[in-house]
């Protein structure tokens, strides 16, 4: 046994140790995906919310039927938004864990899911609520919150990278809590704009150079 | 002054065995089915080398079920823990001693 060798042997043990324990194979395109897919939405929303305001004036008051068809094609495309965002996601992570042949779904990944999965199972019912009792300028403060919390208690089962994302993300929300009913524009910066430039960063760290050598 | 080639442990010589520990350092407990997928061994390969680090008191076996099937899960011991660690700083003293 030489010296080279050894250091082989401690590199491979460091490498099982990591892979073992943390999902590395999230993908930073998977961030900027997220993040596109946030700011469309947002841009979506926006231009309704402009002409419900638009007709309220025109009016001179509120309608109770514009605000029911308000509020359910704004629940509608926020599942719209969800969806596309993960399923996007979820293609470059898969694209990724490919490329490196780690399997997409084992234990770590198992891991993420759940521990993301359970504050923003919380989120999403304590939103409902909100729904329910007409809290609507809550909305936004609470996803961002409830999103952070669940970034943060996955951090430690992946890239610890993602912790930063979710510190800022709850920071966004508290800061929201205090300046209501500029929700849009808070959900724009934390659900857009954060995943982009996370995404960017990630990918510029890890997954810049594999593919320079891939190349 | 001490052999430092003396503190390392034949047990871990072989690679598997050594993956296996590294894996239960950082997992306080792994099935059978996700150490192989780690590993990528064999079953057979896979159990006579748990076999044999379970008769040295370097990990524990527990056997449960989920559903109908058996779900056998390994943790490490601190027997083991403690083979692994002066391993390990075998591997860097030696490391250093060559440089």
């Amino acid at each position: 046994m030489n010296e080279q060798q050894h250091l082989q042997t401690l590199s491979d043990i460091k490498r099982i140790m990591e892979r073992s324990s943390r999902f590395i194979s999230l993908s930073g395109l998977s961030g900027i995906w997220a993040g596109l897919s946030g700011l469309g939405g947002a841009w979506i929303a926006y231009s309704w919310l402009n002409s419900y305001y638009a007709a309220w004036d025109a009016r001179g008051g509120y309608s109770d039927a514009d605000y029911a068809s308000l509020r359910l094609r704004l629940m509608l495309l926020a599942a719209g938004v969800l969806l596309v965002a993960l399923a996007g996601g979820a293609y470059f992570t898969w694209r990724r864990a490919r490329r490196n042949g780690l399997p997409i779904w084992d234990a770590t990944s198992r891991k993420v899911l759940v521990n993301i999965g359970i504050p923003l199972a919380a989120g999403g019912l304590f939103i409902l609520g909100l729904i329910y009792n007409n809290q609507v300028s809550l909305i936004a403060p609470s996803c961002l919150v409830f999103y952070g919390l669940a970034l943060v208690n996955a951090s430690k089962y992946t890239l610890t990278d993602i912790r930063y994302l979710g510190l800022a993300e709850i920071a966004l929300g508290i800061l929201n809590i205090f300046l209501l009913r500029r929700g849009i524009y808070f959900w724009t910066l934390g659900f857009g704009v954060l995943h982009i430039v996370y995404g960017m960063v990630m990918w510029w760290k890890y997954e810049r150079k594999t593919r320079e050598i891939a190349n | 002054m001490n052999n430092p080639i003396g503190n390392l442990n034949k047990l871990f010589d072989s690679r598997i065995r050594l993956g296996v520990m590294s894996v239960l350092m950082v997992n306080e407990e792994v099935s059978f089915n996700d150490l192989k997928q780690l590993l990528e061994v064999t079953d057979g390969n896979l159990a006579s080398h748990l076999n044999t680090l379970e008769e040295n008191g370097f990990l524990k076996v527990h056997k449960g079920f989920v559903g109908r099937k058996t779900n056998t899960t390994y943790s490490i011991t601190k027997a083991g823990e403690k083979a692994f660690k002066s391993h390990l700083a075998a591997l860097e003293h030696m490391i250093k001693f060559m440089q």
